[in-house]
């Protein structure tokens, strides 16, 4: 027992975790732009084609943050990111109100569906309108799962128990806590009803068994707005590359591409492009 | 079943393709942890050296806040480096959150306080007669640190492999502060997650995979070194 192995080894141990290169740090600060957005813009995998087509064109570097909703908009308001890609429009109008995000402009939109298991014990099928649906889930005590994380599909569902006049509680309804996809799961384990976004659906329906139930009522619709943060908000905020990206959002060849996408792989587009449009003129 | 056998095929088709995405981001998860690792055993051997041999007021509490340290949660660590490093934190000059240094950074504060804690107590479970005889056979200061670092190699050893199982498997804190951004801080775990929020099991699966064989192929190097140096110990005759 040398001690030059002794210390060969100890070496080996240290050059083997050497290989950290100084260079870790990102390139130059001025040319990030930070997009918080919501996770189902990221799974369903439009963005991994839009902001390369975007930092080519502009040469902008994008760190793109995919929270729920609740947190992305806070993140913007806080003046942690650049630009805010969501689907929470009356959450969103709050932050508008306040002075906090500026320039909402809408960019596309999906639409939710309740979906449930096939025996559908609530008969939600012979529903026309989604808040028809939910009396009957909550009427016969259906088990129902929740995302229950402030994300814009959270949004969307608490403010259609609002309006049915419900407020859902009890052991029947279920608070995931998760992701769309895990929250799919669940409801497909629990034989339980919940509200998707289509994109996720289609990308998880040949792992469950949960049928589509009602779908294309209009306030089931999935709007997505990009809106550019106020420079009031904080220190940093790189307001040129946040206004770049939405304007890109809305751009003609953009639309075009929103379009297309997913056509290929499930057969339908995923998004409807809709810039320049008022909130009201959209589906039906 | 069926799901798991496609995800080891594909762990091992994307692994011997070359699939250039998955590449990177298994050299960016070895190379973020591996420089979170170096730099906890960089402070944190010293400090467990300091606080094993020392006597000073306060060193329980020390001592307990570093045992407390070694069971941190990582998405503890995350939110606190997070909110430092937000460009209205205190380090928000440096513009370093969601870069990979400062997935280093919570990594190191989730190792520092293994390899401090672990380094300590092989330190402590050496005969504290040693020290005694080597001072007396006339070694300096630095040859006694040497020596006893050498006494004590197996659980230092054993204290790398703790440190670096830590970072390399967490996800809460590199998923807070590195964002998962594609191509710049996207590792193993926070791509396992994401492949699994989007549907892609086979995918997730081949990713938790290649980390298994990752983390594998560190600690069997590491405890090869560690077991080659048990057998050439001499036998107490």
């Amino acid at each position: 027992m040398a001690a030059k192995t002794n210390r060969g080894a100890l070496l080996a141990a240290l050059t083997f975790l050497l290989p950290v290169p100084l260079d870790l740090r990102a390139a130059e600060p001025a040319k990030n732009t930070i997009l918080s957005t919501t996770t189902s813009t990221q799974d369903s995998g439009l963005l991994d084609l839009l902001v390369p087509l975007f930092e080519k064109k502009t040469g902008y570097r994008v760190k793109t943050i995919s929270v729920g909703t609740g947190q992305a908009l806070a993140l913007a308001a806080k003046g942690e990111a650049d630009v805010a890609l969501v689907h929470a429009p009356s959450l969103e109008k709050k932050y508008l109100a306040d002075g906090k995000l500026l320039n909402r402009r809408l960019v596309m939109y999906n639409d939710f569906m309740i979906v449930g298991p096939g025996a559908d014990p609530a008969k939600v099928k012979a529903a026309k309108r989604s808040l028809e649906a939910l009396k009957l889930i909550a009427g016969s005590g259906t088990r129902f799962v929740s995302r229950g994380d402030n994300s814009g599909t959270h949004n969307l569902e608490k403010s259609l128990w609002r309006q049915a006049g419900i407020e859902p509680r009890g052991a029947w309804y279920i608070e995931s806590g998760q992701g769309m996809g895990a929250t799919l799961g669940i409801a497909n384990d629990r034989n339980a009803y919940t509200i998707t976004d289509r994109a996720t659906y289609l990308a998880f329906r040949k792992r469950l068994a949960l049928g589509i139930l009602l779908e294309r009522d209009k306030p089931l619709l999935n709007i997505y707005s990009v809106m550019e943060v106020n420079p009031a908000n904080g220190p940093r905020i790189n307001v040129v590359g946040g206004k770049a990206f939405a304007d890109f959002m809305v751009a003609p060849q953009t639309q075009a591409v929103i379009k297309g996408f997913g056509v290929e792989k499930y057969g339908q587009p995923l998004f409807v492009p809709v810039a320049g449009k008022r909130e009201e003129e959209i589906g039906g | 079943m069926g799901l798991i056998w496609d995800g080891i095929g594909q762990a091992f088709w994307l692994l011997f393709t070359g699939d250039p995405e998955i590449w990177a981001v298994t050299w960016l998860s070895l190379k973020i942890s591996g420089g979170a690792t170096l730099l906890s055993l960089l402070l944190g051997i010293p400090i467990g050296i300091f606080l094993a041999l020392t006597q000073f007021p306060g060193r329980s509490i020390t001592v307990a806040l570093i045992n407390t340290g070694m069971g941190l949660p990582p998405v503890v660590v995350g939110l606190f480096v997070s909110i430092f490093l937000w460009r209205s934190g205190p380090l928000g000059l440096l513009e370093l959150l969601y870069t990979p240094t400062a997935m280093v950074i919570a990594q190191l504060v989730i190792a520092f306080p293994i390899v401090a804690g672990l380094t300590m107590a092989a330190f402590q479970t050496l005969n504290p007669n040693l020290s005694l005889q080597l001072l007396g056979i006339g070694a300096s200061r630095s040859q006694l640190l040497w020596l006893l670092c050498k006494e004590a190699r197996l659980p230092l050893l054993a204290a790398v492999m703790a440190g670096f199982g830590g970072v390399i498997s967490e996800v809460g804190a590199s998923m807070m502060v590195g964002g998962n951004i594609r191509g710049q801080t996207r590792v193993l775990t926070t791509a396992t997650v994401l492949e699994t929020g989007k549907g892609n099991f086979e995918i997730a699966i081949a990713l938790g995979l290649i980390l298994l064989i990752l983390t594998f192929a560190v600690n069997f190097l590491l405890t090869h070194i560690q077991q080659r140096e048990q057998l050439r110990w001499p036998k107490p005759s």
